[in-house]
């Protein structure tokens, strides 16, 4: 092959129809009601640990949706569980419940960051 | 002598389909519980996407109420079946016995003061969209003299598991954009923010008006649903909400909030329901016969609606409803009783 000397980048684009996500799946059927958020952010705007951390359940649950977990679930190692963001769900999600469910699918390892896997 | 309609309800829906049926060769008893006609049209001062004056809607339609019975201040005491007909008795003792029933009750602006965590009823610069209503109607208001920035919140008690309210009002969007440049037009230094999590301007012209709140107004919309309000000693409130299409909380300082009430269905309607024996549906409004090509017949003989009744609805559709339940009346008056 010629050598034009450029490097091969990852793709920028989010590939979602590639997404095979069998633990989210696998959530989904514990707590139906995680496809139920509009990410309309009220979690994350009340989240006690939201003011000094990236901590943001919206977006934890985006990522979730489009298999791109590794990017966000580090960030529940913040949450203290304190169900303020279920206090203010406008689509009546148990957040602390689903919280705790994601944990349980996606195991230990999976809220930890990369380097410390 | 013409057949009596009993229609339940006096604003826009009711009072144009009383017009309706008067002009078919009927006469309607229209029954508002109110002192006054109009229903909540008369409580708004300009109307999207124009600013029309609402005044110069429901003017005329109080100018011509010749040939229609109404009744102000009087509510429904019961309503029976007997054979064919409807036998309907009034709170002021009167009665009448009818083969049609309309029933235009419309909505009741959801109690704000029930999302404890906006401070509607405990701040006093946390107000609602009709307040700014009865406002904008007064002209001047010296609570705006010092205000530098103001926030409308959208979706209060409507998309709201929580409130117990699940559906979309529709108007208060249009409704929140509209004052927004209504605001900003009397005060061009204010500083408005409006927090939306879906913009839903569907009608014609409402992109318009939202293209220039953006460009000619400056309001400033923020993707992101308010979580909290809070006070501080001055009287200063703080907001809380995400800005969810930049991925950071906030808080702002504001002198003025507007909470975008929903629409919540009529107090009677239960009443009503069991009444006349229909259904009311999960989302507490009457249930048509047809969502989709019977919108103002009910599952019961001689039981028709028209308006916010039915759900969340602009005046426009409310007005041409009220016109199609007055002909599906018709219709169902002309033919021949079942027996
Ligand atoms: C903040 C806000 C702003 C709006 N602005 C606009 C606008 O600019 N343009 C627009 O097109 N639409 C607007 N709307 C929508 C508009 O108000 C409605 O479309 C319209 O009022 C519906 O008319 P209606 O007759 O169905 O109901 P209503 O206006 O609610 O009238 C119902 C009437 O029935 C009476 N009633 C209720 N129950 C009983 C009973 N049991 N017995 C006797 N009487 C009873 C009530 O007292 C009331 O008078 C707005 C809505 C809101 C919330
Ligand atoms: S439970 Fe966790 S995510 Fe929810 S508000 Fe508390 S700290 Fe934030
Ligand atoms: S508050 Fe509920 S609906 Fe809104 S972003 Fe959070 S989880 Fe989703
Ligand atoms: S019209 Fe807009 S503000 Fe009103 S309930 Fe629907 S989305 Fe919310």
């Amino acid at each position: 092959m010629i050598d034009f000397g450029y490097g091969l980048t990852p793709s920028a684009t989010l590939k979602i129809e590639n997404v095979q996500n069998p633990l989210f799946e696998e959530l989904h059927r514990r707590e139906p009601d995680v496809a139920k958020c509009i990410a309309c952010g009220s979690c994350t705007a009340s989240c006690s640990a939201g003011v000094f951390t990236e901590m943001s359940l919206r977006r934890v649950i985006l990522s979730l949706q489009r298999g791109r977990e590794k990017e966000t679930l580090p960030m529940l190692r913040h949450c203290m569980l304190c169900g303020k963001c279920l206090l203010v769900c406008p689509r009546g999600i148990n957040t602390r419940h689903l919280i705790l469910s994601i944990g349980k699918v996606y195991g230990p390892d999976g809220l930890k960051e990369e380097a410390d896997r | 002598m013409s057949q009596n309609v009993v229609v339940i309800g006096g604003g826009p829906a009711g009072i144009e389909a009383s017009r309706r049926l008067r002009d078919l060769g009927y006469t309607p008893i229209l029954v508002e519980k109110q002192p006054v006609l109009g229903g909540h049209l008369a409580r708004w001062d300009r109307l999207f996407p124009d600013g029309v004056e609402a005044r110069t809607v429901l003017g005329p339609m109080l100018q011509d109420l010749d040939g229609i019975k109404y009744f102000t201040d009087t509510e429904i005491s019961s309503i029976n079946r007997l054979k064919d007909t409807w036998v309907v008795m009034l709170s002021n003792g009167l009665s009448a016995q009818v083969r049609a029933i309309l029933l235009t009750t419309g909505f009741d602006l959801f109690k704000a003061e029930k999302k404890e965590e906006y401070g509607y009823g405990i701040y006093e610069r946390v107000i609602t969209n009709a307040d700014l209503e009865d406002w904008f109607k007064a002209g001047a208001a010296p609570q705006f003299d010092h205000v530098h920035t103001i926030g409308f919140v959208h979706c209060v008690g409507s998309r709201d598991e929580k409130a117990g309210n699940r559906q979309c009002s529709k108007v208060c969007c249009v409704t929140a954009v509209k004052q927004a440049c209504e605001f900003k037009e009397k005060y061009p230094d204010v500083t408005v923010y409006c927090f939306y999590m879906d913009l839903r301007m569907f009608g014609r012209k409402f992109e318009d008006l939202y293209l220039k709140a953006q460009k000619d107004y400056g309001i400033r919309f923020v993707r992101g649903r308010v979580s909290e309000v809070s006070e501080d000693l001055d009287g200063h409130l703080f907001v809380k909400a995400e800005d969810t299409l930049f991925g950071k909380p906030m808080k702002i300082k504001m002198d003025l909030l507007v909470l975008m009430a929903g629409m919540a269905p009529a107090a009677g309607t239960s009443d009503l329901a069991r009444m006349t024996n229909i259904s009311v549906g999960d989302d507490g409004f009457f249930v048509p016969s047809s969502i989709v090509d019977a919108p103002c017949s009910s599952s019961r003989e001689g039981i028709f609606f028209a308006g916010t009744a039915t759900g969340p609805k602009t005046i426009p559709e409310t007005l041409s409803e009220a016109a199609a339940a007055a002909m599906a009346i018709d219709r169902y008056l002309k033919t021949p009783a079942k027996r």
